[in-house]
């Protein structure tokens, strides 16, 4: 097999069985669906793992596979770019999915839904894929709406209930809203370079560094606002502030899908495009600094709202959040390698997170709130051992991949020479102890203390305990509002949890073993990945870097291998702050439980601020949603139905019916009328002659 | 060729002579044979489209398949056909959708079964005509002959308020037929007695002279686009339309109305298109985003799908008025685009209607936990509509919004509001039709597709994400077509 055709079907393969799964999943039955589904995943990552060893040897690809369209004097490809960086993103993407579609068979057993769930995590992995390969914006496009598309099929997945689908919806179109930034970045590439190529494209961009923007009524530098441009459209998909609000509430897909889509790949997707696009963005620190701010701002503020969340797949969404956070910081620096390497490091331990929480789901029967839980490291075992190893990997300690990756980062920020990087940098210092917090509080209330599940709760808390809490209320309420018919009862039977007495159990295997193979690379791929990959020669084909930017250059000169970094970590001040995380969360929840409760009454305005997710959706709701349903109302009625069709349209009806309504008095009937008519007409006509003449 | 008779006129008198076939099986006892010979009438219509495509020679932007004819010789008026780049892929669609529609009537129309076939086969071959007729005599007896079949096919199987609407349709597209009446007119005296529309091309036209024909042109054709402000027939139109009528309303009959200003406003009066483009651009940007917001809270399932279609026509109209290769092609791409999703979206308002007997979005909830198999098409159809990549719904707005930020940005900027309404209007319409539990005791009672509707949406299905992932076959053959036509267009005439 060339190796072209063996780059086709790495994304051709998942297609397949999703197609497979999709259009035959009656005829096939579940069992021969997952395996279908799962076998071809295998086989794209084991073609990725025999390209990767290809282009370590050093053959990468550039080219088209057709023409999709010609237009004008462009030619629209469908082609692959295969270098380091695609390859990388290949493993971690089939590798994560692996693990996933096995995952499934356990999480989603009960469900009707199987073969439906099985065909499109397989269709995300085909539209990720595709989009990790693409070798021009257009499919890069194409990729970017598709893995959306899953996304939203993937959140609404159980369509009966009003917070999902009300969650896809607005996922989508916050992503939409990223979209349209990111397709005039495309408009704007297009218009300047006159192809949608990346080489040729990052090949003349030199030739238009000082231009400005063509964007009459504002004066910008083009390559800058491409840029951000662009990047609008990675604060949608990799859900940086304040286009984040969509990510939290994509909790309501099933877990295997929050693992692997607002987890481990989709939301990486904004890093992956920018680190793609570092020869523009390398030519732009207005956007450098744009792109580092924003992250800032995701990585703490987000990381605030993972305190005080009740809901265990909750903690983890905003732990993602701050995390993305973290990466775009990394890129602002021009540290696209080490945001890149924060991508895969994070990409298993938060698989891994995300995994063990759904474990643990199955383990209290679809319950989510922590406050039912407690004590469950005596119950499921490998799930608890994986959560502790996911969570120190998360919180970097030394050693484990996180460390790498984010201790990386915190460097990388406090080398550079942008104007804003003192500030970001103690906000992603901030951000350490933040995430330690967080992440331990939901380690001690879910595996430690006081078993508290089990007990004997109303309704009412049985509903609240499925974790949307404030939200379910607010989603009806919405939705009632717009006359929509989603009734109080949900069909679905994941609404309850441990009934008084019953004890929580481990799960099956085919659920522990991704846990086991994600606690792998979540322990071990940083220690062994740094060297090349942030110092080696292993993007220097892939990412460009320019000589003005060299934070990356400097920390080399610091570094002198994996051991002596972990151990060097000891005496710096992340190890630090993040070991005060941990220990603050034990004393505030293992301890002194009232600390918490104390200080939630004591600051309630600060504490509200944080339960409402600083109003954002609110305002969303009240603004943007209600606002637009406001306008097309009083642009139809009063636009539409008053003026142009009541005005005008009826209203030369009525003026026709009016005026023939008076004229046709004279169509009297009688002849002397006529007669009469006549005879003056021809007088008149008469004297009108004379009268000239 | 065919079967020794030229093609085009077999396009066009074969569906209108099976028309007339069906016509003569009389009243409704007969109805199973009209259903057949309109079928047979349909699918052959198709068929002999065919070599109009395979025979096609892309490299030339001359007129193929051309017949001429004399036809009233005192006033020099020819039958004379022939097709470009630009009309050849509106003929196959056109005969397309004829035998789709036949499908989408069969056990829905119960009475005069034979008139509503007979309806659409006559106007399948109609506006076959008005795409074919190169002599402006000839187009405006096809022209205004399609009037009649949809205005007989809203007054009769229409819904409560189908008077009124077949009249306000009437009325309105009348009206401005009439002032391209008088165009025409005056480029005959101009032309020293020609009515061939190429004559007209070449003719060098005074400026207030052009604004004036380009004027008349334009009330012709934005009536039948529609465009913002003279769109509001559109809506009524299709709410009281039966379903074969909206999908061959959204599908073909607003292509005439766009194809008019290709094939008269901007060849015949060029200095007048240039220097009125900005009104033009101004007007479909209005439809692109007042109409899409619009479209946000109609509670009628129809309304919405009718308003959405004014707003994609215009892209249509934006991508004309940009006068460059990318827009006027991408525009291309949108209206046969168009012509498939709408149409899409109609036969599933359809089969709702023809279970439920309701528009309201209100009346329903929850659908796909009865009818999955077609909440899975109707999701397909939606995206499409929303313009998401891999159906054919992104290539014409993916393609006429690149060209507008090239004109201007702030034209992309408008026309680029689209991806955040279009997936606005119509997900939520989704969400609150397909999602949630099921809402009533007659969702409950609803059941999936038939064989015979599942046959309509794989073929639309196919054609879709065809086009989508590979829209190279439909735009390769207008390549020749649309750059002469830019040439010309950029040339002066006064």
């Amino acid at each position: 097999m060339s190796m072209q055709s063996t780059y086709l079907m790495v994304p051709a393969a998942p297609l397949i069985g999703a197609i497979a799964a999709g259009l035959f999943g009656k005829v096939l039955g579940r069992v021969w669906s997952h395996r279908i589904t799962i076998l071809m995943v295998a086989v794209a990552f084991g073609l990725s793992v025999s390209i990767f060893n290809d282009v370590m040897a050093g053959h990468t690809f550039n080219g088209s596979v057709y023409t999709w369209m010609t237009t004008g004097d462009t030619r629209f490809e469908v082609g692959f770019l295969i270098d380091r960086l695609t390859v990388m993103m290949m493993l971690v993407v089939t590798f994560v999915s692996l693990m996933v579609h096995i995952y499934t068979i356990g999480y989603m057993q009960e469900d009707p839904g199987y073969q439906r769930f099985f065909s499109y995590i397989s269709l995300f992995t085909f539209s990720m894929l595709m989009l990790v390969m693409s070798n021009n914006f257009m499919q890069l496009f194409f990729g970017w709406e598709a893995v959306g598309l899953v996304s939203y099929l993937l959140i609404g997945f159980w369509f009966t209930r009003p917070t999902a689908i009300y969650a896809n919806l607005k996922a989508f179109l916050v992503n939409r809203v990223g979209d349209f930034g990111f397709l005039l970045g495309i408009g704007l590439v297009l218009m300047v370079f006159g192809t949608l190529d990346y080489a040729s494209v990052f090949a003349a961009a030199g030739q238009h560094a000082a231009d400005m923007a063509p964007i009459p009524g504002i004066s910008a530098n083009l390559i800058t606002a491409i840029c951000i441009l662009l990047f609008i459209g990675a604060m949608g998909k990799s859900a940086q502030f304040p286009l984040h609000v969509w990510l939290p509430d994509s909790m309501e897909g099933p877990t295997p899908i929050s693992a692997l889509i607002h987890a481990a790949t989709m939301v990486t997707a904004g890093i992956f495009m920018v680190a793609r696009m570092s020869p523009l963005y390398e030519m732009s620190e207005a956007a450098l600094s744009f792109v580092m701010v924003i992250g800032a701002i995701t990585a703490l503020f987000m990381g605030f709202l993972g305190i005080v969340q009740h809901d265990i797949k909750r903690v983890v969404a905003y732990s993602t959040l701050s995390q993305l956070g973290y990466m775009t910081v990394a890129l602002g620096a021009s540290a696209y390698s080490v945001a890149v390497f924060h991508l895969m490091t994070h990409a298993f331990f938060k698989a891994l997170l995300f995994l063990a929480a759904g474990s643990v789901i199955i383990g209290m029967h679809h319950d989510q709130d922590m406050r039912n839980m407690g004590g469950l490291k005596k119950y499921m075992p490998i799930t608890w051992i994986t959560s502790l190893i996911g969570s120190l990997a998360l919180i970097g300690t030394p050693f484990f991949s996180g460390f790498y990756s984010k201790d990386s980062i915190i460097e990388a920020v406090g080398l550079s020479h942008l104007p804003v990087a003192g500030v970001v940098h103690v906000a992603v210092l901030i951000g350490v102890f933040v995430t330690a917090f967080y992440s331990f509080r939901m380690y001690f209330l879910v595996f430690h203390g006081e078993e508290r599940f089990g007990k004997a709760h109303d309704d009412h808390h049985a509903h609240d305990a499925h974790g949307h809490d404030d939200h379910a209320a607010h989603a009806d309420a919405h939705d009632a509002h717009d006359g929509d018919h989603d009734d109080e009862e949900v069909s679905h039977d994941h609404h309850h949890g441990l009934a008084p007495g019953q004890k929580p159990h481990e799960s099956p295997w085919v659920v522990t073993l991704p846990l086991v193979l994600l606690a792998i690379p979540s322990v071990a791929i940083g220690f062994i990945a740094i060297e090349p990959m942030l110092f080696g020669h292993y993007f220097t084909d892939a990412i460009f870097i320019s000589e003005h930017h060299e934070a990356l250059h400097e920390m080399h000169e610091e570094f002198h291998g994996a051991v002596a970094m972990g151990l060097h970590a000891f005496t710096s001040l992340p190890f630090w702050l993040a070991l005060a995380g941990v220990l603050t969360s034990w004393f505030f929840y293992m301890k002194r439980p009232d600390i918490p409760e104390a200080i939630k009454q004591r600051f309630s305005c600060i504490h509200n601020m944080l339960e409402e997710k600083y109003f954002f959706d609110r305002f969303n709701d009240w603004f943007f949603a209600s606002g637009a349903r406001g306008a097309s109302r009083f642009l139809w009625r009063f636009g539409d139905v008053r003026l142009i069709d009541g005005l005008v349209v009826n209203g030369s009806a009525w003026l026709v019916g009016r005026v023939s309504g008076v004229v046709r008095h004279v169509q009297s009937g009688y002849i002397y009328h006529y007669a009469f008519a006549m005879i003056t007409g021809v007088f008149v006509l008469l004297t009108i002659r004379n009268w000239f003449e | 060729m065919i079967f020794g008779l030229p093609v085009l006129s077999v396009a066009i008198w074969l569906p209108i002579i099976f028309g007339v076939l069906v016509l003569a099986t009389g009243d409704d006892r007969n109805a199973p044979l009209a259903r057949i010979i309109a079928l047979v009438g349909g699918v052959l219509g198709f068929l002999v489209t065919i070599p109009l495509y395979t025979g096609f020679d892309k490299v030339t932007s001359a007129m193929q398949f051309v017949e001429m004819k004399d036809w009233i010789i005192r006033y020099n008026i020819h039958y004379h056909l022939g097709v470009d780049g630009i009309s050849v892929l509106f003929i196959i669609l056109n005969s397309f959708f004829t035998p789709l529609v036949v499908i989408a009537g069969w056990q829905v129309i119960e009475k005069r079964v034979a008139q509503y076939m007979a309806a659409f086969l006559i106007m399948s071959g109609i506006v076959n005509g008005v795409f074919a007729a190169l002599d402006a005599v000839l187009f405006y007896v096809f022209w205004e002959a399609m009037l009649i079949p949809m205005f007989i096919i809203v007054g009769v199987w229409g819904g409560a308020n189908r008077v009124y609407a077949a009249v306000k349709f009437f009325l309105y597209t009348l009206l401005g037929s009439l002032l391209m009446l008088v165009a025409l007119l005056y480029l005959y005296n101009q032309s020293g007695g020609s009515f061939e529309i190429l004559d007209f091309h070449q003719m060098p036209i005074p400026m207030t002279a052009q604004i004036l024909v380009f004027l008349a042109f334009f009330m012709a054709f934005a009536v039948k686009v529609p465009m913002f402000p003279v769109h509001t027939w559109l809506p009524d139109a299709h709410v009281e339309a039966p379903t074969g009528g909206s999908v061959i309303l959204a599908a073909i009959m607003l292509k005439v109305g766009a194809y008019g200003f290709l094939r008269f406003s901007m060849p015949i009066a060029p200095d007048a298109s240039h220097s009125l483009a900005g009104m033009m651009i101004a007007l479909s940007l209005i439809a692109v985003v007042y109409i899409g917001l619009v479209a946000l809270t109609q509670s009628d399932m129809k309304k919405l799908v009718a308003y959405s279609s004014i707003s994609h026509m215009g892209f249509v109209t934006l991508g004309f008025f940009i006068f460059n290769a990318y827009g006027m092609e991408g525009a291309l791409v949108q209206m046969i685009s168009h012509g498939f999703v709408s149409g899409a979206l109609f036969l599933c308002i359809g089969v709702l209607y023809d279970r439920m007997h309701s528009r309201k979005i209100s009346d329903y909830g929850g659908v796909a936990n009865k009818m999955p198999v077609f909440a899975a098409f109707f999701m397909l159809f939606a995206m499409a509509n929303s313009g998401l990549p891999g159906t054919s719904g992104f290539v014409g707005e993916f393609v006429v919004i690149l060209a507008a930020v090239k004109a201007n940005f702030w034209y992309g900027f408008l026309a680029a509001t689209t991806l955040i309404f279009g997936a606005a209007y119509t997900l939520w319409m989704y969400k609150r039709v397909i999602f949630g539990a099921v809402a009533n005791h007659h969702v409950a009672e609803l059941t999936d597709l038939n064989g015979r509707e599942k046959l309509m949406f794989i073929i639309l299905a196919i054609t879709v994400l065809g086009m989508g992932l590979y829209p190279l076959p439909f735009t390769e053959i207008m390549h020749a077509s649309v750059n002469d036509l830019l040439v010309h267009v950029a040339r002066s005439k006064l």
